[in-house]
């Protein structure tokens, strides 16, 4: 008699576990709170996380369906990162999208992610050529792949010189991570090189990066009129310091946002002042959003970071965005399949459908926090905006308005590499005309 | 030949080598005494720089926090001794230093534990403008980070060689049990060592941090000393600093001369050559103890 109350009990259970499950959005948060890059991922997921919760204390979920998730702790790790995604991509109903921020961990799902049809959303970094998405069904570079953003390096340098064809004869140092990372946008910037007419000498820095004493004489010695760094993690502060200690002029120094946060700048203490880096989300709390998610998670006590002053971070916006964007894709897609709890692969078509124009900026209270987005069946990157912003001794401020990647170089470059992608893998390319 | 520029990256190399002799330091003691290789060195470093940054951040002057993490350390010191080593003794060497791995894993976790992940800066008061002497440029830092060393080595290298407790120290490498035979007391013998290592661990952790950032990544500057090792030899303290000054010179003349040609970025596995060059024609390294193996 006992065994069968308890097993009432626990069917009960079960079910009203479903039930609720069954009922809510369930979005997988494979963070980083430990180990090498437990900095700017507390941060990060902290702000994608405050978002979910907003959204639901705010309006009560998205089309009245509640937003659920579960964090898994990747420490940045590819295993861990693909037992995280194993973990998840089947809870509650199933995992919406991931966004492990790790270009890594994203190289090692992606194939499990097109077989189990679940979105990848690698904001601003990953597999430059996934923004074509007739190839890479269900990846998503959303905002500005690594290509673009060394594209509008370049731009920003040949506005700082007064012009593109002041270019022409300049030397440029491209100073990268020794790493698949760091040497992702040796063609892109090689093809810049070459429709500029610019001198470009490629010096790499052995990872992880603690020691740059060589380099920097070497850049010493050739004078260049700007560095493109192309650094992570701890190799930013290094090279700052390096920098500094050779006298070269940090103001001519321009990194990508892997370089661009707080955590950069300050490790790197005074030599970091003056020091530029490109960003496709801005920093501060000037955003009504982000005042509201102050006002109305902290202030309900649900916050997820531990110090509230971090709020309004580079990486907590960059997480913020993530959140926006994830809950964009979902509610673009309820309009399609209906308010409910909905699949992988039924948010897939949402998220290559946002359109987060100046309108809806606006209406979310983050205008001008990041590009305007709008994707397609074949642009999954959706803008390939990136704006500069510099590191004044205690806060970033920016310099540039968005900068649009070059598309004539970067078009071509996506097109090839994403059909050699295809007949590597035997990828068939999806016919979107007929998807409409 | 610009011998200007050569003179500035080998001058650049010697001092960026006295900062490896610095980490190169720490594990030398711990191997002195124990014959064990300390895979927690790194998180040691890491332990001590996060230590110093909190408490500094709580508004503590410079040399309050210097003392107050310093005493921390030792302790933190003696209890691995107590709690780690001391169940150990006699065991293979091999066992020891898979439990100095574990408490690498621990002590990273701790730190974070208790004084959070993020990121610091860390001042010691130097801007590290470079000044120029005959042309060549050279760091202020490296060069008060050289001084720092060279009274560290100074001291260290006086306390092993002219003191009963060193030379007592000595006696405990090289045989644990035919020291405790003759009455050295090898359980304070290692305390204190340990105690020393978290000393050398701070003062690494605060000059690498001041030049990194104090964050997670500090426990890699370990993998610049491990050349120095395999070059200077595990038990030697003027080896330690010998063999950074060759691995510091030679990794940056390499990597400026040679890199070009081997396409570049060669620093990490240079120093790894050189040291096993040197292998090659003495393999318990410059200033390694030679065994003698009696049939």
């Amino acid at each position: 008699m006992k065994k069968t109350v308890l097993a009432v009990s626990l069917a009960l259970t079960t079910l009203s576990g479903f039930v609720l499950a069954a009922g809510e959005q369930f979005i997988p948060i494979p963070s980083y709170r430990v180990g090498a890059y437990a900095s700017g991922g507390a941060k990060f997921y902290g702000g994608m996380i405050d978002y979910l919760n907003y959204v639901n204390m705010k309006q009560g979920g998205i089309g009245g369906v509640k937003l659920s998730y579960e964090e898994c702790e990747t420490e940045y790790k590819n295993d861990r990162g693909v037992e995280c995604y194993e973990r998840l991509k089947g809870k509650s109903g199933g995992a919406s999208a991931f966004n492990f921020m790790s270009t890594g961990i994203t190289y090692a799902t992606m194939e499990r992610a097109d077989k189990d049809k679940i979105p990848l959303m690698t904001m601003g970094f990953g597999r430059a050529d996934a923004q074509d998405g007739t190839v890479f069904k269900y990846v998503f570079p959303l905002v500005t792949s690594y290509w673009s953003q060394a594209s509008a390096k370049v731009s920003f340098i040949g506005q700082q010189l007064g012009g593109m064809d002041k270019l022409k004869g300049k030397k440029i140092v491209n100073l990268y991570h020794g790493s698949a990372y760091g040497k992702e946008t040796i063609p892109v910037l090689d093809a810049l090189a070459k429709k500029y007419g610019f001198e470009l000498t490629h010096i790499e820095v052995p990872a992880p990066g603690t020691e740059q004493q060589s380099q920097w004489l070497e850049i010493r010695r050739a004078k260049p009129d700007y560095v493109l760094l192309r650094s992570w993690g701890v190799m930013t502060p290094s090279a700052l310091k390096s920098a500094q200690k050779v006298g070269f002029p940090r103001e001519k120094i321009v990194s990508n946002w892997w370089g661009g946060s707080e955590e950069d700048a300050v490790a790197a203490g005074d030599a970091a002042k003056g020091y530029i880096a490109g960003s496709f989300a801005m920093d501060g709390k000037q955003f009504p959003l982000i005042q509201d998610i102050e006002k109305t998670v902290y202030g309900a006590g649900k916050g997820n970071l531990s110090d509230k002053g971090y709020i309004g971070t580079v990486n907590y916006n960059r997480g913020v965005l993530s959140g926006i964007l994830m809950a964009e894709a979902i509610s673009t897609a309820q309009k399609k399949y209906g308010a409910k709890p909905l699949t992988g692969d039924q948010i897939r078509w949402g998220m290559e459908n946002l359109n987060i124009d100046a309108k809806r900026q606006k209406e979310l209270g983050v205008s001008d926090m990041f590009p305007q987005i709008k994707t397609s069946c074949q642009n999954h990157e959706g803008s390939g905006y990136t704006r500069f912003m510099q590191w004044n001794g205690s806060d970033w401020k920016p310099v540039s308005g968005w900068i649009k990647a070059d598309s004539s170089v970067i078009g071509p470059m996506v097109k090839a590499s994403a059909q050699k992608y295809a007949q590597e893998k035997g990828i068939a390319p999806r016919n979107c005309a007929a998807e409409k | 030949m610009d011998w200007l520029f050569f003179t500035e990256v080998l001058v650049g190399g010697l001092l960026a080598g006295v900062m490896y002799s610095l980490v190169a330091l720490g594990f030398v003691l711990i191997y002195k005494a124990s014959g064990v290789f300390n895979f927690a060195q790194g998180a040691m470093v890491l332990f001590a720089a996060l230590t110093f940054v909190s408490i500094q951040a709580m508004g503590v002057p410079f040399w309050l926090t210097f003392f107050i993490t310093l005493v921390i350390m030792v302790a933190l010191g003696l209890a691995i001794e107590r709690v780690v080593l001391r169940p150990m003794v006699n065991q293979p060497p091999i066992s020891l230093f898979m439990a100095t791995i574990g408490l690498a894993f621990f002590l990273e976790g701790l730190a974070q534990m208790l004084w959070g992940a993020d990121v610091h800066g860390l001042n010691l008061g130097f801007n590290d403008e470079p000044f120029d002497v005959g042309g060549v440029f050279i760091s202020s830092f490296d060069v008060f980070a050289a001084a720092i060393c060279a009274v560290l080595v100074g001291s260290l290298a006086l306390f092993f060689n002219k003191t009963r407790l060193g030379r007592a120290l000595r006696a405990v490498a090289d045989d644990h049990q035919a020291a405790m035979s003759v009455g050295i007391p090898l359980k304070q013998i290692w305390a204190i060592v340990w105690g020393v290592a978290g000393f050398v661990a701070l003062v690494c952790g605060l000059l690498w941090g001041s030049r990194l950032g104090v964050q997670f990544a500090l426990t890699l500057v370990v993998l610049k000393a491990l050349p120095v090792l395999i070059l200077g030899g595990f038990t030697s303290v003027p080896g330690a600093i010998i063999g950074g000054l060759i691995i510091g010179a030679g990794e940056k003349l390499a990597e400026v001369y040679l890199g070009p040609i081997l396409s570049g970025g060669i620093e990490n596995w240079f120093p790894y050559v050189l040291a096993l060059l040197f292998l090659l024609v003495r393999p318990e390294g410059l200033f390694g103890e030679k065994h003698i193996e009696r049939v």
